[in-house]
């Protein structure tokens, strides 16, 4: 069982490399704050010995682990979204405000 | 064959994350990409639910809706200039989390020993008996786990100002984490010796559990007191790998492949967000982790600076050089996120374009307290993610540059990082801001950056400096070129 659980983590580190490499600079707040939502995945561990009526130490410490895992989920995905739906496009000039007028028009790189 | 479906629906959970965060490789589709990962997160949670036994229904609703309130409270309440503490924050959070998982199993083999002798309460309960396999990596969780809470809450005390932060530290530093991690060591191997005779010893198990959730307590506290204030983007990526490497040692002592998946992603994402930081500052992140780097003030009588002055411009003359630009850069630090001008500035260079002028940021990797910081906050001020460029984007354009306005940076337009090899900062990778036709340096005081060293450029004959806050001096020249 072990060896098989290595050999997951170890190739799904190489997938995270792979696709991590690849997100640009300016989205690396909400990558972090997303990657870290995901480490949230606790939650299901946190499920499973909330779930164990044998061991009510084990139900209290599950309990706790799972709201500040839970925390870590919904606190994570939401701010991720709040952020991300800040990043928008330049605005095309004909529809832009009246701010934006000629000299935004080059549409940014020289 | 019900566990059979349940390992599919983690596989599920995981490739939809992998999707998650493959999108987010561009803005356009990052939205996106982080919902796909939410839909995974919930598709494991309602399989954890459908497949558990679930005996004590109150307790996992109550856990799931607390939790799920506070997160939400604290996603929509918090500022966007306070990002770096959110997500240290929740770092430290889902550390904690993993720490009472693992101690949890512990507690169920405890209680499993007590009701039976020879493994006959381990049997009643689903429990294998106690193995070296699984005494490591329970550790191991608990250990990562506590670092990564401790640390991120240091972190975050350092980050919203409540800890100071210069680098702390004091004599015997260094001999008290190494006397902790070699307590953390031989309380890992006292239970691997104790289980060779043949009975179960959940007991001490449960005492190596405490003890390493003490030292790794500790640890995580002296790792992070010691780094300076301008070095928090590397601790911040370090912890949110650590909270995934947390995770993936949670899994493994579950044996639960969404836990391994998802925690080797995030200790990958955090691993890289670091060595890019060390890199955009030419040190290693043994440099960093050791700390001590910065926060000095008393090389403030600079020797490089001996016989020059400085030349100051008022408001209303940086207004007209600003107006009459056709092509303007600003380089925003992080004195722009503690002054909050990001909208102010965002204002200003709406003004400008009005006028023709083409205004453009140049973002420096390690500009702010958190990778990405300050792509965050203009983007929270509407500025388009087109204007916002890379240094090795916009480095060759600033000898074409009119007017360059830095805002609240220091080290990184800092000339003596390219030239003088004597300098702390030398080799660091900036942005040549030099080059550029002249430039206006807004700053509150001539106080030294972060490295405490002297910044030559506040010197170079084409700069002027702008003292005062930047918020207040931004809208103050708002004002002027909308009088002009």
């Amino acid at each position: 069982m072990l060896a098989t659980l290595v050999v997951v983590f170890v190739l799904a580190s190489f997938v995270g490399v792979e696709i991590i490499s690849k997100v640009p600079q300016t989205l690396h707040t909400p990558l972090m704050s997303g990657t870290n939502a995901i480490s949230g995945i606790t939650v299901v561990g946190a499920l499973v010995v909330a779930g164990m009526v044998d061991s009510p130490v084990a139900q209290w410490l599950g309990f706790v682990a799972l709201v500040l895992a839970m925390i870590n989920v919904v606190g994570g995905f939401l701010v991720t979204d709040r952020m991300l739906q800040m990043f928008r496009r330049e605005k095309r000039p004909a529809v832009a405000d009246p701010a934006a007028a000629p000299g935004s028009t080059g549409g940014g790189r020289l | 064959m019900k566990a059979t479906l349940i390992t599919y629906a983690y596989l599920l959970a995981a490739a939809l994350f992998i999707i998650g965060i493959k999108r987010m490789n561009s803005p356009a589709t990052a939205r996106r990409g982080n919902q796909v990962a939410a839909v995974g997160m919930l598709i494991a949670i309602l399989a954890t639910l459908v497949s558990q036994r679930i005996l004590s229904p109150g307790m996992i609703v109550g856990g799931l809706v607390i939790g799920t309130a506070l997160g939400w409270l604290l996603a929509s309440r918090i500022q966007m200039t306070q990002m770096p503490e959110m997500v240290a924050a929740l770092n430290g959070l889902g550390g904690g989390a993993s720490v009472l998982v693992a101690w949890a199993e512990v507690a169920r083999y405890t209680s499993a020993q007590a009701e039976g002798l020879a493994g006959a309460g381990f049997a009643r309960h689903g429990l294998e008996p106690l193995n070296a396999t699984t005494v490591v990596t329970i550790l191991l969780s608990v250990l990562i786990g506590a670092v990564t809470f401790s640390g991120s809450f240091v972190a975050f005390g350092k980050l919203n100002g409540r800890i100071s932060g210069n680098p702390i530290s004091f004599p015997g530093m260094r001999l008290l984490s190494a006397l902790l991690a070699l307590a953390t060591v031989a309380a890992v191997a006292y239970p691997l010796l104790m289980l060779r005779d043949s009975a179960y010893h959940a007991e001490h198990l449960s005492l190596a559990t405490a003890v390493i959730a003490a030292t790794g307590l500790l640890l995580g506290v002296l790792l992070v007191i010691p780094i300076g204030g301008a070095d928090m983007p590397v601790v911040v990526s370090l912890l949110n790998s650590y909270s995934g490497l947390a995770a993936a040692a949670t899994g493994f002592v579950l044996e639960n492949y969404a836990l391994i998946v998802s925690g080797a992603l995030v200790g990958a994402s955090g691993i890289i967000l670091s060595k890019i930081m060390c890199e955009a500052m030419n040190r290693s992140l043994l440099n960093v982790l050791i700390g001590g780097f910065g926060g000095g003030t008393a090389e403030a009588g600079p020797k490089s600076a001996a016989g020059l002055s400085v030349r100051t411009i008022a408001p209303d003359d940086a207004a007209v050089l600003l107006s009459y630009a056709d092509n303007v850069v600003v380089v925003p630090g992080y004195g722009l996120a503690v002054a909050q001008a990001q909208h102010a500035i965002r204002e200003l260079a709406d003004l400008l374009a009005a006028r023709g002028a083409n205004v453009r940021y140049a973002i420096h990797p390690v500009a702010g307290r958190m990778p990405g910081h300050m792509n965050v906050l203009l983007a929270e001020a509407n500025v388009p993610y087109e204007r916002l460029l890379e240094m090795d984007e916009i480095n060759e354009d600033f000898s074409r540059t009119d007017v360059v306005l830095v805002i609240g940076a220091n080290d990184v337009v800092n000339p003596a990082a390219r030239t003088d090899t004597a300098s702390p900062i030398y080799g660091m990778p900036i942005l040549n801001v030099d080059h550029a036709r002249s430039v206006i340096v807004l700053k509150r005081s001539m106080a030294a950056g972060y490295s405490g060293v002297e910044n030559e450029l506040f010197y170079h004959p084409r700069t002027q400096m702008l003292f005062g806050d930047a918020k207040k001096t931004i809208e103050r020249l708002v004002a002027e070129v909308k009088a002009l």
